[in-house]
């Protein structure tokens, strides 16, 4: 097992840079999720730390080797990729067997470990098959068993579950982590699907645009995102963004009314970020106004409904789906002084009420 | 067609369905029987030299011009086959062997010549890579005429002329750009990560081409083949230009042999040997050819 550290990382495609210096600290043992929109350079920082694509400027070290120019056969690491690439022309059992042949490991040896992983994958009745007689999810399982043989010190996935239907992501998404609990291998997980980091992570690391934007467990996330980047990215539905005002009297959010705020607030613009769950629906909150309803979403455990202030300003909202919300009707809806996120003009978290949290 | 009233009870959609059916099966046979007579003509028309051919090295000298409408010998004159093949000053058996040794020779390096161009073209990265490409995509518009006369004085030169090796070793330097694009393209649309998995499995550049890319390539490398074989087994223009001694000749020239300006042309021995240097080319294609069919069904990786 090995930690993993990225100090200055920079990836640059001719004049075209990628990934703008990162800096990112992968701790021993841990289950890091690289998440982001698509084009963001997360799949690009995994093919660099696997040794798939050169290092422009930085170090990557893997353990307290730094492995820049180490080729990917040598930094003893597995990975498995969205395509699965399993070997066409061979049955699983070469599959399994083929990088540990590569390594000259003796034949008991590899006979134990391919055993060993298709026991924990439950792919043992397919050994004598070709991958193209194996469906999604099996193809999957040989493609993390391939990974786990090499028993390395660190695993890499890239997008390994977007080839699957739904239901399958779901029960690989749990045996996944049950693999993870069993191994206790670092393993560094490349998503665009929030689901799968905030339910998989120790913890996640939101990039953007080659950026690495916050760095913290799916909890700190989702309670503290830093900036606006990544308030809107957690969460599903995504947080409402109301722009308000500060001043010396508190914040003004426009038809809800002022929150009032200890201590002085600096002049400016503001953001203030409500995710659709945490208003406050009917009665309650710390301020609150009356909203229309434009269009109802009914999905059996909730609602999420759309609805549009005097103002003018669009906001979504879950509510219980038991409540018989109809369009046109009112709506009360009342804001949470605690529960809101406050951003400042260059998208920063303020901290107002954190404490209260 | 008849419009059928429709039908009201269970029993009048039996009726009617059946009915309908028969009617449907009818016309498919028709249009059956129609297309396959179309289709055994055209055979038929195709194939008319190759029976003639076939035909005439069973009929003696006087008859294959006389009768040359007529396909069936009166009689077969078996003998035309072993006379032919010990007709020349030398036999059929060296010149068979001849064939045989430069066309596998050939067909092993170019085999073995494309596919390492071509890998290093589609997977490798090197200076002027583009550059090369082009270069070696401009050698396919030039007809092999142009360069036949520098290349005799450059093998005269070397001391090749009258030996096999002017007819081998360029197959062994990717000379057959054709053959180096086509397996270009078959190695681009094989997915990359398969090279980079192997990677990651410990493969060098030598073991990805060796151990992923070739075993997925077998289409590329049959096609290769296949036409490499018959082009070598049926070349005339090379074997004429660069062997002199008839120990070397080769089946094509050999066969050439039968006919003179000055004496009687032997055609019953030619065809009979005709017959038997084509077979080769069938049981090639024939052996091939499967591999063709397996390597599309090997395809389809997700």
């Amino acid at each position: 097992m090995a930690g993993v550290s990225l100090r200055e990382v920079v990836k640059r495609y001719g004049n075209v840079e990628a990934i703008h210096g990162i800096d990112l600290e992968v701790i021993d043992g841990e289950f890091l999720v690289l998440v982001g929109p698509s084009g963001c350079g997360k799949s690009t920082l995994l093919r660099m730390v696997a040794g798939l694509e050169e290092i422009t400027d930085g170090t990557i070290s893997i353990g307290d080797r730094v492995v820049n120019d180490v080729p990917a056969s040598q930094r003893n690491l597995s990975m498995v990729f969205q395509s699965y690439a399993l070997y066409p022309h061979m049955s699983v059992r070469r599959n399994l067997a083929f990088g540990l042949t590569n390594l000259k490991m003796p034949k008991p040896e590899i006979e134990r470990r391919v055993a060993e992983a298709a026991k924990i994958l439950q792919i043992g009745d397919l050994m004598e098959r070709k991958p193209r007689q194996l469906s999604g999810g099996q193809k999957q399982r040989v493609a993390i068993g391939r990974a786990i043989v090499r028993e390395p010190q660190l695993f890499l996935f890239d997008e390994p579950l977007s080839n699957l239907d739904a239901e399958l992501r779901v029960q690989m998404r749990v045996e996944l982590a049950g693999l993870y609990n069993r191994l206790g291998t670092t393993m560094i997980y490349v998503t665009h699907d929030q689901v799968e980091a905030m339910t998989m992570a120790s913890r996640i690391a939101v990039l953007s645009a080659g950026n690495l934007e916050q760095l913290g467990t799916p909890v700190e996330l989702y309670e503290r995102p830093q900036n606006t980047f990544v308030a809107t990215f957690i969460g599903s539905p995504k947080m409402n963004m109301i722009s308000g005002a500060a001043d010396k009297g508190g914040i003004t959010i426009p038809d809800f009314g002022t929150l009032e705020v200890p201590g002085s607030v600096p002049n400016g613009a503001i953001s203030v970020g409500v995710r659709p769950e945490q208003f406050c629906v009917g009665a309650g909150g710390d301020v609150s106004t009356k909203a229309k309803i434009t269009l109802v979403e009914y999905l059996g455990s909730e609602a999420f409904v759309h609805v549009v202030l005097s103002s003018g300003a669009k906001l979504m909202v879950k509510a219980s789906s038991h409540a018989a919300h109809k369009v046109g009707d009112e709506l009360v809806l009342g804001i949470n002084k605690a529960e809101a996120h406050y951003f400042g003009p260059d998208g920063l978290r303020l901290g107002y009420f954190d404490d209260d949290r | 067609m008849t419009d059928l009233a429709a039908p009201t009870t269970a029993d009048q959609v039996r009726e009617v369905a059946a009915q309908l059916r028969a009617q449907r099966q009818r016309q498919q046979r028709n249009a059956a029987l129609l297309k396959h007579a179309f289709l055994i003509l055209c055979t038929l028309i195709m194939l008319y030299p190759l029976i003639w051919l076939v035909l005439a090295s069973f009929k003696p000298d006087n008859q294959i011009f006389n009768q040359a409408l007529s396909l069936w010998p009166e009689e077969f004159k078996w003998q035309n086959y072993p006379e032919g093949w010990n007709g020349l000053a030398v036999s059929f058996t060296r010149f068979f062997g001849n064939s045989l040794f430069i066309t596998i020779l050939a067909v092993i390096g170019n085999v073995l010549s494309s596919s390492f161009a071509a890998y290093a073209f589609a997977r490798l990265e090197f200076n002027g890579k583009n550059i090369f490409f082009a270069m070696m995509m401009m050698t396919l518009m030039i007809p092999y005429h142009v360069v036949l006369i520098p290349q005799y004085i450059l093998f005269l030169n070397m001391g090749w002329v009258n030996s096999f090796l002017p007819l081998i070793v360029p197959k062994f330097l990717a000379s057959d750009a054709f053959f180096v694009f086509l397996m270009v393209q078959f190695f681009r649309q094989l997915p990359r990560e398969l090279d980079e998995a192997a990677m990651i499995d410990g493969c060098s550049p030598f073991k990805i081409y060796w151990a992923i890319i070739m075993p997925l390539s077998l289409p590329a490398v049959a096609t290769a083949s296949i036409f490499t074989f018959i082009w070598t087994w049926d070349d005339f223009l090379g074997p004429l230009v660069y062997l002199n001694n008839i120990d070397n000749y080769t089946a094509p020239l050999a066969l050439r042999m039968f006919t003179s300006q000055d004496s009687v042309s032997e055609y019953g021995q030619m065809f009979a040997m005709s017959v038997l240097s084509i077979l080769p080319i069938v049981l090639f294609f024939v052996v091939f050819q499967k591999f063709i069919i397996r390597g599309i069904a090997m395809s389809g990786l997700k």
